[in-house]
């Protein structure tokens, strides 16, 4: 089914492409050997380069090239073992330079693809125009003086990847999903950190409109979305915007928009008169960038596991496609499970995990890498009930007291003294009194209600404190009871 | 003999046998730099302070017995070359009172081999222009004249017109230069000396200030071709922070000078025997070959078939990179800053650049950008890097058959203060024998050869293979040899 909006005029089609620009995970910047860091003071991360200075030239940093491989094979993309950098001219006072390095006409990365799964399961193919490297600018800040703007140019030369991928979305859920899917294979690829909110990560969205049937009618572009939600509501604000235009006879002008997140709607950056003409043309401070088959190979070979190998591989030991879905989300999570598998249960892990385990962290707020249980705990955890020492129901009870008091499951197990009762004679005995002190229910189940049989078992782990063996409680109860 | 007049080679020698101090002949320098330089102009910033400080531990270094390839001599920089804690302004209003933090590889490898830094030669306005009158430090003026005309005041030829007129009026015994187009070749002829462009790669152009980054290259000027072979041989050479720097290794280019030129086979490009060519130029050029002839040399035509386009193509490749490589000079980080209180940033770059940049350079700047402007790009800029692809094919082509080619430097000898001022299409002229190697990235190497009817300079070029500037040297060896020229200019220190 095409996702629609309904005009005035019937439904309308989206389609939708993504420009998302990623900040490369690298010590110094993309032609300098200044530091890259986040959130240093101001200023303190620029050489002279960084700064523009007469005479300053750019020197390729390696690694940064080597991240922009990893992504591009991560990507299923090709990569282009032979690219060039051009400039990008344009003044502006966080643009030292006068001009960006970027590549335009020649990318390391070409064509690739990203699957996608919906919410209903279904999994579509998203194109990968290109991928190419670019140093990002400095930063204007207007808010610091009454009269003045100021310049931090830590970010001045930091490389971004910038990965353009083909107007391939109809949805905003498609849009999401393509986000979120691309934010993923970065991060598991360790060549981005994914981090919308620093800025290491942001999108541009190019939408527009069309009735089933028709060519590409004219996109806009919602210039710098930093959050996978907020691209989500900046499709569907500029395609009903969009929609509102042509059924109001009007026509779409191609122009650059940004999306007003307190108003969640677009409006007018720049229109296509005042676009700047960037007067690319090939940087002569560097020559073309040529990269040798072998090194890429050797960094194909040494790629980790992509988030679609790892969910096939979880299915395969038995885990629910969506269990192995919700795993392999986010890397930190993947390794937590993989450590607590390891030599148990993979779905009973699973199922701890994606139950008990997230709802703790949920609560506290706090992501799976900053779990204040570690997972050689919480594999301790379901040794002991494997092992029957306690059951599953003082287990939960016991995973709240790790989180709330950060000791070892035997050593609570032990202290408050949880340990599974499954000595028959304690269980016959509080079977008998509770038989004996509800012997209204007994007549009624043995009248044929045997629904009760569960009140039986409940009144009689309340009795042993909840500690019963539950296989030995039913068993002993249905002798009991006359079974 | 005055310390001035010595040759590099020879206050080298002078120094080692203990004939003179490093001290005494920077004094000598600074001296003739305080007489000449108020006429001449040909420094922007004399560093007499430091100078002396850097010859007196240059002696002290010497007498230690831990003389280095130029140990003691004094050199003038071009002001195009950032020198750490001494002002460089690449003859630009824009520049003033920039003090660079670091220095250019080529003066740092200047310095490492022992040399003196007198001051900051003047040039034209961010190295563009051909007779050094585009500076905002003024023009230099040639200390050549004319016999029959000594008032008319000569240009040196430019961009590196100071370095050129600091050495052949004895300012300097060497001085560090660039080219872009022409700008030591031509210059070092108007001046009467010799000036080498080697190879682009050669010499790294980490610290200087960039004009047209695919054409810029640093080169010597000296006033034997020995010179400037010592000159290069430390300045040249392979830098990790500039990518386009060839990571060959330098040979010593000074016993490169005396291989001979036995047998070796030199081209004589057609093309280059322009319409209306002055007959003087033309008879030295027959003149040079003869030479080489009479030194065992065989000299064959060639053609360059693209070269009458080298000039349009470099007019439009030079201030294409230009347009972005000025972009920086905005009032925001260093330099000059014009601004108006409460105006916004776009008043504060048009102010800048307006009152910053010279004519010449804002002419360059506006065709740079218009031939990279959407809609002109392929007819301009990607047709010309074409053409260059050409130009660079038909060297190509030629050096199968040669292996050097000698033509003349220039056009002309040195023209007056305030001629070919009103037509900067007379003025580009200048530089239709010396481009060609720039799109190429070729050595060029001017020699001088004679003097015309007026007692001016002229000079002939010797253009090589890409990295064989061995080749070079040895062919301007030989024409300096047999040209035996001795002339000096009337301005000139210790006359």
């Amino acid at each position: 089914m095409t996702y629609t909006i309904e005009g005035r005029t019937g439904p309308w089609e989206l389609v939708i492409g993504l420009e998302v620009h990623a900040q490369v995970i690298s010590q110094s910047k993309l032609f300098s050997g200044a530091a890259t860091a986040f959130g240093a003071e101001p200023n303190s991360q620029v050489s002279f380069i960084d700064a523009g200075f007469p005479g300053m030239l750019p020197v390729i940093n390696q690694e940064c090239v080597a991240q922009a491989v990893r992504t591009g094979l991560g990507l299923n993309a090709k990569v282009n073992l032979w690219s060039r950098f051009d400039r990008k001219n344009y003044f502006y006072a966080d643009l030292p330079q006068g001009y960006q390095i970027s590549q335009f006409a020649h990318p390391i990365i070409g064509e690739g693809a990203v699957e996608i799964t919906l919410a209903d399961g279904t999994v579509k193919s998203i194109g990968i125009t290109r991928l190419h490297l670019e140093q990002d600018a400095g930063k204007s800040l207007h808010d610091q003086h009454p009269s003045k703007s100021f310049i931090d140019l830590n970010r001045s030369g930091v490389a971004l990847m910038e990965i353009v991928s083909e107007p391939d979305m109809r949805s905003p859920e498609e849009a999401g999903a393509y986000l979120s899917k691309l934010r993923q294979i970065l991060r598991y690829l360790g060549t981005c950190d994914g981090n919308m909110d620093e800025g290491s990560m942001r999108a541009d969205v190019n939408v527009s409109v069309r009735k089933a049937g028709e060519g590409y009618r004219t996109r806009c572009e919602v210039k710098n979305v930093n959050s996978i939600r907020f691209v989500m509501q900046a499709v569907e604000a500029e395609a009903r915007r969009q929609i509102e235009v042509w059924e109001d006879g009007g026509e779409v002008v191609q122009e650059t928009r940004l999306f007003d997140t307190s108003r969640g709607t677009t409006r007018s950056m720049r229109s296509k008169e005042d676009a700047h003409d960037y007067r690319y043309f090939p940087e002569p401070d560097l020559p073309p960038l040529v990269l040798e088959s072998d090194w890429v190979e050797a960094l194909k070979a040494a790629l980790p596991e992509l988030p679609d190998a790892r969910r096939a591989r979880y299915v395969a030991m038995g885990l629910s496609p969506y269990d192995a879905h919700v795993l392999t989300l986010e890397k930190e999570t993947a390794v937590f499970f993989e450590a607590v598998a390891k030599g148990r249960d993979a779905k009973t892990v699973a199922n701890w995990l994606t139950g008990d385990f997230f709802a703790h962290l949920n609560k506290r707020g706090v992501g799976i890498e900053e779990s204040p249980v570690p997972a050689a705990d919480l594999g301790a955890l379901i040794d002991l009930i494997a092992d029957k020492t306690i059951n599953g129901k003082i287990a939960k009870d016991v995973l709240e007291i790790m989180f709330e008091e950060g000791k070892t499951p035997a050593a609570i197990v032990e202290a408050r003294g949880l340990k599974q009762v499954t000595d028959t004679g304690a269980i016959d005995a509080a079977v008998d009194k509770v038989l004996a002190a509800n012997a209204g229910q007994v007549e009624q189940y043995k009248a044929g209600k045997v629904t009760l049989f569960g009140f039986f078992v409940g009144q009689t782990m309340k009795a042993l404190q909840g500690k019963g063996n539950p296989a030995l409680v039913n068993e002993v109860l249905k002798a009991k009871l006359g079974g | 003999m005055h310390p001035t007049d010595f040759t590099l080679a020879g206050a080298l020698a002078a120094l080692e046998e203990g004939a003179i101090s490093s001290v005494e002949l920077t004094q000598a320098h600074l001296d003739g730099i305080a007489k000449l330089n108020p006429r001449l102009n040909a420094y922007i910033t004399v560093t007499a302070e430091k100078a002396l400080a850097q010859a007196a531990e240059s002696d002290a270094r010497r007498k230690r017995g831990e003389a280095r390839a130029l140990e003691g001599i004094p050199l003038a920089i071009k002001d195009l070359f950032c020198t750490a804690g001494t002002e460089t302004t690449a003859g630009s209003r824009i520049l003033k009172g920039f003090v660079p933090p670091y220095e250019s590889t080529v003066s740092q490898k200047l310095l490492d081999d022992g040399a003196v830094f007198l001051g900051k030669a003047n040039l034209d306005e961010f190295a563009m222009g051909s007779s050094n009158t585009t500076s905002a430090a003024g023009p230099v003026e040639n200390p050549w004249s004319r016999a029959n005309d000594p008032d008319t005041r000569l240009v040196p030829g430019g961009s590196s017109g100071g370095s050129a007129a600091a050495v052949a009026a004895r300012m300097a015994l060497g001085a560090t230069a660039t080219d872009t187009g022409g700008s030591i070749r031509q210059p070092a002829a108007f001046c009467g000396i010799a000036g080498i462009k080697p190879t682009y790669g050669r010499c790294s152009r980490f610290g200087i200030v960039a004009f047209a980054s695919s054409l810029d290259q640093a080169g010597p000027v000296a006033r034997t071709v020995e010179d400037c072979a010592l000159l290069l041989t430390s300045m040249a050479g392979f830098d990790p922070k500039d990518s386009t720097s060839a990571d060959i290794a330098v040979p010593n280019f000074a016993a490169a000078c005396r291989r001979g030129v036995k047998g070796l086979r030199i081209g004589v490009p057609k093309e280059y025997r322009l319409d209306g060519l002055a007959p003087e130029i033309g008879a030295l050029w027959d003149q040079g070959l003869a030479w080489l002839r009479e030194q065992g040399a065989e000299t064959v035509e060639i053609s360059l078939p693209h070269t009458k386009y080298a000039l349009p193509t470099y007019y439009i490749v030079a201030p294409a990179e230009a347009s972005s490589n000025l972009a920086r000079y905005d009032g925001v980080r260093f330099g000059s800053r014009v601004t108006e209180p409460g105006s916004d940033l776009r008043d504060l770059y048009e102010r800048t650049r307006a009152a910053g940049f010279g004519a010449e350079v804002k002419r360059r700047i506006m065709i740079g950008t218009y031939v990279l402007s959407a809609g002109y790009y392929d007819a301009y800029y990607l047709k010309a890097q074409k053409i260059r692809a050409l130009i660079r094919r038909d060297f190509e082509e030629a050096f199968k058959q040669v292996d050097a080619i000698v033509t003349p430097a220039t056009p002309s000898a040195a023209f007056g203060m305030d001629e070919k001022q009103d037509d900067p299409v007379t003025m580009y002229l200048n530089d239709v024998f010396t481009v060609t190697a720039n799109l190429a990235g070729l050595p060029g190497l001017a020699v001088p050869a004679g003097l015309d009817g007026q007692g001016l300079p002229l000079g002939l070029q010797v253009i090589g293979k890409a990295f064989d500037e061995e080749s070079v040297f040895a062919v301007g060896h030989a024409i300096e040899r047999a040209a035996n020229f001795t002339a000096a200019p009337g301005l000139r220190a210790g006359a």
